[in-house]
């Protein structure tokens, strides 16, 4: 039965055998189909929100009149953008600076097996791994005003406490610190991982010629390093700029704006007002968009001319 | 520096960074009337089990959404992304170097914005507020970084093995099936874990296209519980812990895989 089954299968398989292309793109078809559907086709469909003159009417019924490059000359115009503009430069700036140095100092450390350094290591993950809805209110809580265990650290020690959430000077500074708690476990598992990879006759010979430990860490560690930090920074860049979670959970964007980015700018007035305006608020992702892809393009390049 | 010291100073440095989830299950075993105490009670000493009560008693249908969405997106993510690593990775077809562009491109996309297109289409469609929209959409974190991981991950397995099928008569999906999908369990789990995890953490694609549906995943149980009453945060804390269970879980079981997939992106060996 299975023999004759197989011999009446096999003319049927022949032509497949005469164009492996057929079978090759017959396995990628649907992720082709569904990239289409699901990530151009509501790229287009954001694209085409930014060059028209949306209302929620006309939102719903689909008519509304083309209006060019209005959305964007609006959004420029619009007292945010500058701030916004410079709040995602130094949340992402800021964060990424943190994220890295700690994470690399961790990774050193942890570069060293002592005992327990592998569960040790592994523990650290968690805070990458929870759920962002869960760090932002675990930290908003942390950062309460009264009630707040980080202003009861600060009392103890003398500090005044700080509004963390509810003062305009502090709001970016809170999400920012949310942010870099978040971003270390990622630094330090890559640049960890890149470490390992580090021949440790390299090592030996530095120790025979009597360089001490920070020097090895300056003169072999960090040069033989550069390309993964040079990777981690980038993806982490891409990651950091479309950080939208964590500031809207914690503060909104607010007090007035003064913790708002492009990600959270751009929800806003798609979705957290009352009149959406879907027009600027697509324009604005549009924006980050380009950010994130040229960072992204930088980021690919990189690592291509890593593997080579 | 001997040994021990550096055990102590590097558990010291995980207690420092793990305060916070501590300080979370503190919190959600707090009583209400001690959760302004002056100091913080910094231990549950006379806890109480109401943040969880309120858990089980309000928020057991977010879990149950949350639990589907993440499952709906696990199989719709293997099913995609598995064939498209095996082709990419074993049956070169012609423009599969410009594939995996578009795919590395596509992870870069802020979710945000994705969110924004979706809601368009969605609305017109009528498909708001469904399990099944949030499933869809939270699939598009995954897919990408799936098909990335199982080429990589098939591009190991030897051709001798797919030859052998092939000249047992197999197919090519015969070959797919029986042969390299089950060497490429590690694969398959990895994808299959942060699918889970990335569609149970999902806020975004929640708050933009589920927000006002009858079956709201266990992210936006939280979120209303912060807007809603602010005092109550022991059983914010209480849900925030119940959903950091799959992460927990995650890290205490499949370790490996976990490492694995942070690093699979950013660097090649």
């Amino acid at each position: 039965m299975t023999r004759a089954g197989a011999a009446s299968a096999a003319p049927a398989r022949a032509p497949r055998r005469r164009s492996p292309q057929w079978a090759a793109w017959a396995f990628l078809a649907p992720v082709v189909i569904y990239l289409i559907a699901f990530y151009a086709y509501p790229l287009y469909r954001n694209l085409d929100l930014s060059l028209r003159h949306y209302t929620v009417r006309s939102f719903v019924q689909g008519d509304a009149p083309f209006s060019g490059l209005d959305n964007y000359r609006t959004i420029l115009d619009n007292a945010t953008f500058w701030p916004a503009f410079l709040h995602t430069v130094v949340f992402t700036g800021v964060s990424l600076l943190f994220q890295f140095t700690i994470g690399m100092a961790l990774a050193v450390f942890f570069a060293q097996n002592f005992k327990l350094s592998a569960t040790l290591r592994a523990l650290f993950l968690v805070p990458w791994l929870l759920p962002l809805i869960v760090s932002a209110s675990t930290w908003s809580w942390m950062l309460n005003s009264d009630s707040g265990v980080v202003n009861f650290a600060l009392r103890s020690v003398g500090i005044d406490p700080v509004n963390w959430l509810t003062s305009p000077s502090w709001a970016l500074t809170s999400v920012v610190i949310a942010n870099i708690w978040i971003g270390i476990p990622f630094n330090l598992v890559v640049l960890y991982s890149g470490l390992q990879a580090i021949p440790s006759e390299i090592y030996e010979a530095a120790a025979l010629d009597g360089a001490s430990g920070w020097q090895r860490f300056w003169r072999v560690t960090f040069p033989l390093l550069r390309p993964v930090s040079a990777i981690t920074l980038l993806l982490g860049l891409v990651y950091t700029l479309k950080v939208f979670d964590i500031i809207w959970i914690m503060t909104k964007g607010g007090p007035t704006d003064s913790s708002t980015t492009f990600a959270t700018w751009s929800y806003k007035l798609g979705f957290g007002t009352l009149v959406p305006q879907f027009g600027p608020g697509a324009a604005v992702g549009n924006l980050l968009i380009i950010m994130a892809l040229i960072f992204g393009l930088l980021y690919i390049r990189m690592q291509r001319r890593q593997v080579s | 520096m001997n040994s021990r010291v550096k055990t102590g100073i590097g558990v010291v440095l995980t207690a420092i960074m793990l305060f916070p989830v501590y300080w979370m299950v503190n919190v959600s075993f707090t009583k209400d009337t001690d959760m302004r105490h002056d100091p913080p009670l910094l231990f549950p000493l006379h806890g109480t089990l109401e943040g969880y009560r309120a858990v089980i008693d309000q928020q057991m249908p977010y879990l149950g959404t949350s639990l589907l969405v993440g499952l709906g997106t696990v199989i719709l993510t293997v099913a995609l992304s598995a064939p498209a690593g095996y082709s990419l990775a074993k049956l070169r077809p012609r423009g599969g170097g410009a594939l995996s562009f578009v795919l590395l491109m596509a992870q870069m996309i802020p979710g945000i914005i994705m969110a924004m297109g979706f809601y368009a289409i969605y609305l017109k469609l009528g498909v708001l507020n469904s399990a099944a929209g949030l499933v869809l959409a939270d699939s598009t974190i995954a897919v990408p970084f799936g098909v990335l991981i199982f080429t990589a991950f098939m591009s190991g397995i030897p051709s001798e093995l797919i030859n052998a099928a092939k000249i047992d008569g197999a197919g090519t999906f015969r070959t797919f099936r029986s042969v390299v999908l089950p060497v490429s369990r590690n694969a398959v789990v990895t994808v299959s874990l942060f699918a889970f995890l990335w569609a149970w953490s999902d806020f975004v694609f929640a708050t933009t296209l589920d927000g006002g549906g009858p079956r709201q995943p266990i992210t936006l149980g939280i979120y209303h519980y912060i807007g809603n009453n602010n005092q109550q945060w022991n059983a914010i804390m209480a849900t925030a812990v119940i959903a950091s269970i799959p992460a927990t879980l995650l890290l205490i079981l499949a370790q490996r895989y976990v490492a694995a997939g942070v690093t699979a992106g950013a660097v090649k060996d």
